[in-house]
């Protein structure tokens, strides 16, 4: 056995060396013998023009400098140069270079003999300084100062110029759904189609526009984009996948900025650094929780700093993808391979996020302050009388002596490690490593609280169940978490803060937070304008810069993904990628105006919605035209509208509206509409708990439901909500028969449908005013003879299918005084509530 | 959504060099896409195998105590490892001195091959002849979450698709009235959840659809109370006709996909039932994969529900038992998984082979990762309580059917189960082998997103030769 490990550890010794081919025995000379080999094999890659992972080989200076990962020769010792162990591939790394032949063991000899004698290079008259990467790349360009217009003259005159003529307006009770579902999310009202459809006032549709823009419902339908792009949940994703309960207050600041048409500049500093603006207020320290919905592993083992690494990463690749449409994401771990974005460059955004730290804060909302500071010391003196009933501060002194030492000597003690691994991850607000090693005295009071919190919850994690078990702890924690339900509490949110230490940031080579390479310190690409702050620049200034005038990108990116909304696809298809790899601009001109009208416009969102809606363009027809097929199939133009399916959240607020069961309240913490059993059951060793929430909140509107990152709420996994991980910047509109089946089947569909069948059977009435009304509320319109014709011989056949099974009619429509005639309408609904145009918007 | 005919180009130029022209020219067919993007498609070459039953064992088997006897761990039971060759182990739990842990399992070789098996695997043990035993697996990841990513996904960051998702999305399924990747479950919930078995950036199409153990077997699959079928027959029809109806008026040809979706999802309202009906299956099969014993039931039911969904065309069966993640108590916790699962695995593998299904099914058995020589011991009177870390390197896993050499052992482990002594075959080799089973080339089944093509073994992954027939 003796000899088994030796043999072991011996293997284990040779596998760590690769064997480098010997140094040549004979004079080198670098202009003759070593130079050419750079020039031929490595230069097309490591330039002054392209500087793969920061390293140039076409430069004395710039190359002793070395790469990202620190200095690549070391004259001297050809054996621990970096350079030479990538020539075999030591490491199990790729070989260099990557492309054509291996360097022969001779080639790899001369440098390691050059190397060895000092790694001499002599200094050329043709040193070229690096010069600031330029690109033609239309993105990039300053937007063009346009000439005077509308959206129509633009769209007309590509359209004239093709020989297209534009499609004539839609129907006034097509265009009323189609602007009420674009600006609110929500049909629009029997009433509301009236006074649309009798108002012959000229500016009619204007009045509509503004009345909808005014609507708090506006800012529920746009906060979903921006939930969608800032991958919002209410749980922490990965295993444990806890839940977030106030991730809601930073919806709900989305939700209230929105309606309040918070200019688009101050939307974007306020939450990339509301913290630092001067005497930062509680909303904006609260707009930084975009930041905080990147994701958080709890699972036991992990390397906190690992995790922290990807969410900092995440920060910065989402920024990059949401304000500058740009795949930054790619240059984490080399540099982009098609955009002029460095990985150096990738890490210098990066550093704007990693001095920030995750602070949970104080964050009341209407008329919960009075009662708190009412009942604050009654509940204080509870909890302390608790506390001391049973005892923690001695058994917590212990505790947090000897888990402080567990933490100190690793694997010494197996049982501590373990509590100290959940003091780690399992902590529920704030950095519990960061509390327990802080002096007692020197801990604010919401830190004591939390750490007692954990300690009671945890205990047993260190000394097994059976001593918690004596200390009766399980018992205090129940009584701890019912005095916090007895008594008023403030509501949290998640924030971000500067570190008082500021970390030094290092690129990490390979992408590998365990390999850190140079020094980087906050900036932004060379291919962009400049930071005016320089050097030392902040959060702040990044926000600040993203939304300066100068910047070609933030604008043109904000306006496209708008206008997605409402024609289905972007002016730039690809609206995640403004790269040279996403899609040209289908109306560059029209684009470049409306983003420097919406800077003209002081950054107004509600501003360029109604420029668009009023758009005679935006009006139109979305019925396809067969004769514009083969010129302009994917309607890029713009000849006509387009019918667009409804996001997940719509279809199912639309049906409640339809029933009268929608709660049109807004904003709040997020509710659990029922779902079948077996869902949540998917999530980690059956944590996941889903109980339905009570009455009214059960119909709120979708935007509002829990999202559980892993199980979600199955309507909206099935009509293509993301999945709230990573940034989307536009969804799907997928068409799947579990989709047919969840309308058809999903018992919310069939209450909305059975609500409505109620309401139209409550009075006696003829079958066309009953058909007549729910048209109006399902469609927005009134059927034509062929629906009612075919509805009325329907609803026929399905009384008759009633009348022969009339338990069937008592489980549709129970306690209904003509359980046939109201299962039949119920049955009817239904029909309606999975037509194709329902789902859509036209 | 647009029109049909822009899905349609927006699909086929984000495939890129993904599909056969054979595919492209089906898809550019306005029934093949338009009406089903679901339809069956030549791969890249004609593989062996047409389908994927992959035993996802959740939570990371321990290997030495099932595939890879280490009979040196028992001299070194109790005692710390030199430091020498635990310091560049990552471990999620213990530390590198944590003490190892022999197993008690016993080992005897079988079948013609010889292949060493643990005695908590009797049934599998009888079929060693038609598996091909990997010993030298490696992952990048040591956390679950991450490690399943990996697995399924070929990265731990978020939001790409599945295995099963691309392989759908590259050959379609031959089932017209079930989904083309159906996900099976029993035990507890797993570490990735959903995210096991997503579609990623790919259309929602190409998702997992989860059979459902209890109620209905796909969510909202029944009608509810007061819907009969007849009620549910009139009702489509009536969507039909007035779908029909808005389509002549709007002239959208995505209506009449709308429309095929309803007939699907009628379809499997009717083919589901029927799948899950065991009364045609003989008495002595049910016995085999112990549908009627309450140990097995629950994994046998799903083993037996996988053969009928690969006989009814579906393409690719994800069955997930969790947990294996046996931190503690691992000799209880391995007694009782194998006891729940090792007939019916047998058992599937042996009706394949009877039915001649094998030879065109690929059958994956596996977790994330494996488990170290190291015990894992919290308290230390609680000695017999103990289990084993995470473990990225030298996990073993087997492969059978479709493509796959059956009868051989791939690739060791050191005497002790740290490091892979040689035939290292990683995560991304482990994925572009099944997809060369099937017939495609993992470096060209890509799809077009943020401005890249993306696939299944990102950068990475080579076919392991070795495995192949």
């Amino acid at each position: 056995m003796r000899i088994g490990i030796l043999a072991l550890l011996a293997v284990a010794a040779a596998t760590a060396e690769t064997p480098l081919p010997p140094p040549v025995n004979r004079p080198v000379d670098f202009a003759k013998d070593v130079a050419p080999l750079f020039q031929k094999r490595c230069v097309a890659c490591h330039s002054a023009r392209m500087a793969t992972s920061g390293l140039r080989l076409d430069d004395g200076e710039a190359a002793l400098r070395g790469g990202y990962s620190g200095p690549v020769f070391k004259p001297g010792d050809s054996g621990a140069s970096a350079l030479v162990g990538r020539l075999v591939g030591a490491g199990g790394l790729m070989v260099m270079p990557p492309a054509g032949p291996k360097l022969t063991a001779e080639e790899i000899g001369v440098i390691r003999a050059w190397i060895d004698r000092g790694a001499k290079w002599p200094r050329s008259a043709e040193t070229a300084s690096t010069p600031n990467p330029r690109s033609d790349h239309w993105a990039f360009q300053p937007l063009r100062a346009s000439r005077d217009g509308s959206i129509d003259d633009f769209i007309r005159a590509r359209l004239t110029k093709e020989g297209i003529a534009p499609s004539p307006e839609a129907p006034r009770s097509v265009l009323l759904r189609r602007l009420s579902l674009d600006l609110t999310g929500l049909p629009p009202t029997p009433e509301e189609l009236r006074a649309f459809l009798s108002d012959e006032r000229p500016d009619a549709y204007e009045r509509h526009v503004d009345r909808l823009l005014a609507s708090p419902h506006y800012g529920e339908k746009w906060a979903r984009q921006w939930l969608d792009l800032a991958r919002y949940a209410d749980s922490d994703g990965y295993e444990k996948d806890w839940v977030r309960p106030h991730a809601w207050r930073w919806r709900d600041w989305v939700i209230n900025a929105l309606n309040r048409d918070m200019p688009f500049d101050r939307f974007t500093v306020e939450q990339i650094a509301g913290d630092l603006l001067p005497d930062a207020t509680v909303e904006q320290r609260v707009a930084t929780g975009f930041h905080r919905n990147t994701l958080t592993n709890r699972e036991g083992g992990v390397d906190n700093e690992q995790f922290r690494f990807e969410a900092v990463v995440d920060r910065a690749s989402t920024v990059g993808t949401v304000w500058l449409g740009l795949t930054f994401g790619c240059a984490q771990c080399h540099d982009h391979k098609y955009d002029p974005i460095s990985q150096k460059e990738f890490y210098q955004l990066y550093a704007f996020f990693d001095n920030a730290m995750e602070v949970d804060i104080d964050a009341p909302v209407g008329g919960e302050i009075g009662p708190w500071l009412r009942t604050r010391a009654e509940y204080q003196a509870k909890r302390e009388a608790l506390l001391k009933e049973y005892g923690v501060a001695p058994l917590q002194e212990d505790w947090e002596r000897r888990v402080l030492a567990a933490a100190e000597q690793p694997g010494r003690w197996t049982d501590w490690d373990l509590a100290w691994d959940c003091v780690l991850k399992l902590t529920e607000a704030g950095d519990g490593a960061r509390i327990v090693r802080k002096p007692p005295a020197a801990r604010t009071p919401r830190e004591r609280d939390i750490l007692i919190d954990h300690f009671v919850r945890n205990y047993h994690f260190a000394v097994g169940r059976k001593t918690y078990n004596e200390a009766r702890f399980d018992e205090l924690d129940k009584k701890l978490r019912a005095l916090k339900a007895e008594y008023p509490q403030l509501t949290q949110a998640y924030a971000i803060a500067e570190e008082t230490e500021p970390r030094k940031t290092h690129l990490r080579v390979r992408g590998d937070y365990q390999t850190p390479g140079i020094p980087v310190v906050p900036g932004t690409p060379a291919v962009l304008p400049p930071l005016p702050a320089g050097a030392g620049a902040t959060r702040l200034d990044l926000a600040r810069w993203l939304v300066s005038r100068d910047n070609p990108l933030t604008a043109r990116v904000v306006v496209n993904r708008i206008w997605q909304e409402y024609f289905g696809h972007g002016f730039v298809k690809t609206s995640e990628d403004f790269g040279t790899q996403g899609e040209r601009p289908s109306h560059s001109e029209l684009l470049d105006w409306l983003a420097a009208s919406l800077m003209d416009d002081g950054w107004s969102l509600k501003a360029l919605h109604r420029r668009i809606v009023l758009s005679e363009t935006y009006r139109q027809s979305s019925h396809e035209r067969p004769e514009l097929k083969d010129q302009d199939p994917d309607n890029r133009l713009l000849a006509r509208q387009a019918r667009l399916r409804l996001p997940a959240e719509s279809i199912r607020d639309t049906a409640l509206a339809a029933g009268g069961l929608l709660d049109t309240r807004v904003g709040g913490p997020s509710v659990r509409p029922p779902q079948p059993a077996g869902v949540a059951e998917l999530g980690y060793a059956n944590s996941v708990k889903w109980t339905a929430s009570d009455g009214r909140d059960q119909y709120r509107r979708g935007l509002y439901i829990h999202f559980q990152r892993t199980t979600p709420y199955p309507l909206l996994a099935n009509f293509d909500a993301p999945k709230g991980t990573v940034t989307a910047c536009r969804r799907e509109r997928s068409n799947t028969p579990l989709q047919a089946l969840n309308l058809l089947n999903d018992p919310v569909f069939l209450e909305a449908a059975r609500a409505l069948a109620t309401q139209l059977t409550v009075n006696p009435g003829e079958f066309e005013e009953r058909l007549r009304t729910a048209f109006l509320r399902v469609l927005s319109r009134e059927p034509d003879s062929t629906e009612t014709n075919r509805l009325r011989k329907y609803l026929l056949t399905q009384k008759a299918i009633f009348e022969r099974d009339r338990t069937a009619a008592e489980a549709l429509a129970p306690g209904a005084p003509d359980p046939v005639g109201t299962a039949s309408w119920t049955a009817l609904a239904s029909v309606l509530l999975n037509l194709d145009e329902f789902v859509v918007r036209e | 959504m647009g029109s049909t005919m822009e899905l349609r180009r927006d699909f086929l130029r984000r495939c890129g060099a993904g599909l056969g022209t054979a595919a492209l020219a089906h898809l550019l067919g306005v029934e093949g896409f338009a009406a089903d993007p679901l339809a069956p498609r030549a791969p890249h070459f004609p593989g062996k195998a047409k389908n994927v039953i992959f035993l996802f064992m959740e939570g990371a088997p321990s290997q030495m105590d099932l595939f890879d006897p280490k009979p040196a761990l028992r001299k070194w039971h109790g005692q710390s490892l030199p430091p020498s060759l635990t310091k560049d182990l990552k471990l999620a739990f213990i530390k590198p001195t944590a003490s190892v842990l022999a197993s008690p399992r016993e080992f005897r070789p079988r079948g013609q091959s010889g292949m060493e098996l643990s005695d908590l695997l009797p049934h599998l043990s009888t079929c060693a002849d038609d598996i091909c035993l990997i010993r030298s697996m490696k992952s990048d990841a040591f956390n679950h979450h991450p490690g399943q990513l990996l697995l399924f996904t070929g990265h731990t960051q978020f939001g790409r698709p599945t295995l099963g998702s691309w392989v759908v999305y590259g050959m379609g399924s031959e089932s017209k009235n079930l989904p083309g990747f159906v996900v099976l479950t029993s035990g507890v919930g797993t570490s990735g959840g959903s995210d096991n078995f997503s579609s990623g950036f790919l259309p929602t199409t190409y998702s997992g659809t989860v059979f459902r153990n209890t109620g209905d077997p796909i969510l909202y699959l029944s009608n509810p109370d007061g819907i009969s079928a007849e009620t549910q027959r009139a009702r489509l029809d009536a969507i039909r006709d007035l779908n029909t109806h808005r389509s002549s008026i709007t002239r959208d040809e995505a209506i009449s996909s709308r429309i095929h979706s309803y007939e699907l999802a009628f379809r499997m309202q009717s083919a589901a039932p029927e799948l899950l009906d065991f009364g045609k299956e003989s008495p002595a099969t049910l016995d085999a994969y112990g549908v009627n014993q309450e140990q097995t039931r629950a994994f046998g039911t799903n083993c037996l529900l996988a053969r009928r969904l690969v006989e009814r065309g579906v393409r690719f069966v994800m069955l997930m038992h969790a947990s294996w993640d046996h931190h503690s108590g691992i000799n209880k916790g391995l007694e009782r998984n194998c006891g729940i699962t090792d007939q019916p695995t047998a058992a599937l593998l042996k009706d394949l082979k009877q039915r001649g299904m094998l030879d065109e099914t690929l059958v994956v058995w596996g977790g994330e990762f494996g488990r170290t020589p190291m015990s894992e011991l919290r308290r230390p009177e609680e000695a017999d309580n103990a289990g084993r870390d995470h473990h990225p390197d030298g996990y073993s896993i087997w492969l059978a059917g479709g493509g796959i050499k059956p009868g051989q052992v791939i690739g060791s482990t050191d005497e002790l189960g740290l490091n892979i002594v040689d035939h290292p075959i990683h995560v991304h080799d482990l994925q572009a082998t099944i997809l060369h089973c099937l017939g495609f080339d993992h470096t060209k089944l890509t799809f077009r997103h943020m401005g890249r093509d993306f696939r299944l073994t990102d950068v990475h992954g080579s076919v392991v030769q070795k495995l192949l027939t």
